[in-house]
């Protein structure tokens, strides 16, 4: 589902005198519906930066990057947009919302967007919240005010309310307490089972033992004497 | 992939093409094209005076272009806009297309009542019966969370903020499948721009709506666009996916304009 060749990407930094940053230098990986794949090296070795790429907010600068069946490096944004409508799921460390909007909506919304009737939503983002341990007296409430740890989960439940056939998992397990990091992990293992290829980050070493059936070290993309 | 097939078959609601506008020797907007899909929500940014607001002038018909094609489709068939004659291009502005300004007060009439800005646009596409025309303008100012009991209240004793819904309600009464927004949550307090956020995004969705907006506010347009153009000097130096456009700018102006945005 997922299917990366000689991918290389270098940032221009204009405002800095055009000081040129060679960031990656032909990542090839793939991953197989039902797989979980787990991206690791050291902080500033490319693992963001390449799934930024997958998802689509980083241009590629040379490679392929097909997501399924979408060459994601010469996509029109229409595209993109259609490809994270449905099939593309990314549940990052930080929560991006409109202020005031209930933490109900919050996560329904994706579902909203693919056409599913609003009581329908409502009770699958629900279920989904109850599961996260988010209490109900606070699903009326912006995210915006809640902890880190609450407003991570807020952000998986939207990642999850939807089954993306492809996700990517941007350290989803940080800041959890012990319950509800097998919470999540009971989540991930459930999509994979259900057939979904995942691609994450996971700086919790048996968080990663658990879900991922392989790792890709991405220190052998990141370009040497830089 | 099935579902991007179905979308790649259609075709765009609104094409613009090497449109150029010049006042005397000064560039107002040169050589700015793209393609509007169905549903779509197109940002445009840039800093005053970039053409940002001429650009949305000669596409909405207020001004005339020097040069260029802006091609609308219409339910009859794509429509060159800028040949239009008078009296087709107001029809399409009152049926098809809304314009959101700014200045509510340049969008409402301040001396009738607010069910009267409402009801205005519902009789200017034929509706005449009066007790239906009513009950549709109190079903839309409850739709921009205005009180239903004000209904009879004049704009002008409205907050800026109750203006600027009033004029979105008065703009999407008769459905219309365009809308173009000139810095539409400018000048309102915070509180009450997420609030317009949260009703335009409902009603992007809700309507299928376009929506061209103008604005300087990145914050905005991040929550609000699907794609982003970035203007400078009347010219458009990037564009893109809006997220993509905001984390990985390529042109040095936009890497200016993202890195200058100050951090709540």
């Amino acid at each position: 589902m997922i299917e990366i060749r000689n991918l290389s990407k270098a940032f221009t930094l204009h405002t800095q005198g055009g000081t040129v940053l060679p960031v990656m230098e032909r990542a090839s990986l793939s991953v197989q519906p039902g797989e979980c794949v787990g991206l690791i090296g050291a902080s500033g070795s490319g693992k963001s930066t390449l799934m930024r790429m997958i998802w689509g907010n980083y241009l590629a600068q040379d490679g392929d990057i097909r997501v399924a069946g979408l060459d994601l490096a010469r996509a029109t944004p229409r595209q993109i947009i259609a490809l994270r409508r449905g099939t593309l799921g990314y549940v990052s460390q930080f929560l991006r919302v409109v202020p005031r909007v209930p933490t109900l909506q919050v996560v329904a919304e994706p579902l909203l967007t693919l056409g599913i009737s609003p009581d329908v939503a409502e009770a699958r983002a629900a279920a989904l919240l109850g599961r996260l341990n988010i209490p109900q007296r606070l699903w009326s409430l912006s995210p915006t005010t809640f902890s880190g740890g609450e407003q991570q989960r807020v952000n998986i439940a939207r990642g999850f309310v939807h089954p993306c056939p492809v996700l990517l998992l941007d350290e989803p397990t940080a800041s959890l307490d012990a319950t509800n990091r097998a919470v999540v992990l009971d989540l991930i293992l459930q999509a994979k089972a259900a057939g979904a290829a995942i691609l994450g980050i996971f700086h919790d070493e048996g968080a990663r033992a658990t879900v991922c059936d392989r790792t890709v070290d991405v220190t052998q993309f990141t370009p040497k004497a830089a | 992939m099935t579902l991007i097939s179905t979308i790649a078959a259609d075709r765009p609601l609104l094409h613009v093409d090497n449109l150029t506008k010049s006042y005397g020797g000064r560039v107002g907007c040169a050589d700015v094209g793209f393609d509007l899909w169905p549903g779509e929500v197109l940002g445009i940014v840039g800093e005053s005076g970039s053409g940002k607001s001429t650009l949305l002038s000669c596409l909405a018909g207020h001004m005339a272009p020097d040069q260029g094609t802006v091609v609308f489709e219409t339910a009859s068939g794509p429509r060159d806009v800028l040949s239009l004659s008078e009296p087709e291009r107001r029809r399409l502005a009152r049926t098809d297309w809304a314009y959101v300004h700014q200045n509510p007060r340049d969008g409402l009439r301040m001396g009738v009542s607010a069910g009267g800005n409402v009801g205005e646009r519902l009789m200017a596409v034929g509706a005449r019966h009066y007790g239906q025309i009513r009950e549709k303008a109190s079903d839309w100012l409850g739709r921009v969370e205005i009180d239903t009991g004000r209904i009879d209240d004049r704009p002008s004793a409205f907050s800026g903020g109750m203006q600027q819904r009033l004029q979105i309600a008065r703009n999407l009464v008769t459905g219309p499948r365009l809308v173009f927004m000139d810095e539409p949550t400018g000048g309102l307090d915070v509180s009450v721009q997420a609030r317009l956020l949260d009703l335009l995004r409902g009603l992007v969705r809700q309507m299928g709506l376009s929506v061209i907006i103008v604005t300087h506010d990145l914050a905005v347009v991040r929550l609000l666009a699907d794609r982003l153009m970035v203007m400078k000097s009347g010219r458009v130096v990037e564009q893109g996916l809006t997220d993509q456009v905001l984390d990985d700018p390529q042109h040095a102006y936009t890497q200016l304009l993202v890195s200058s945005v100050l951090q709540v």
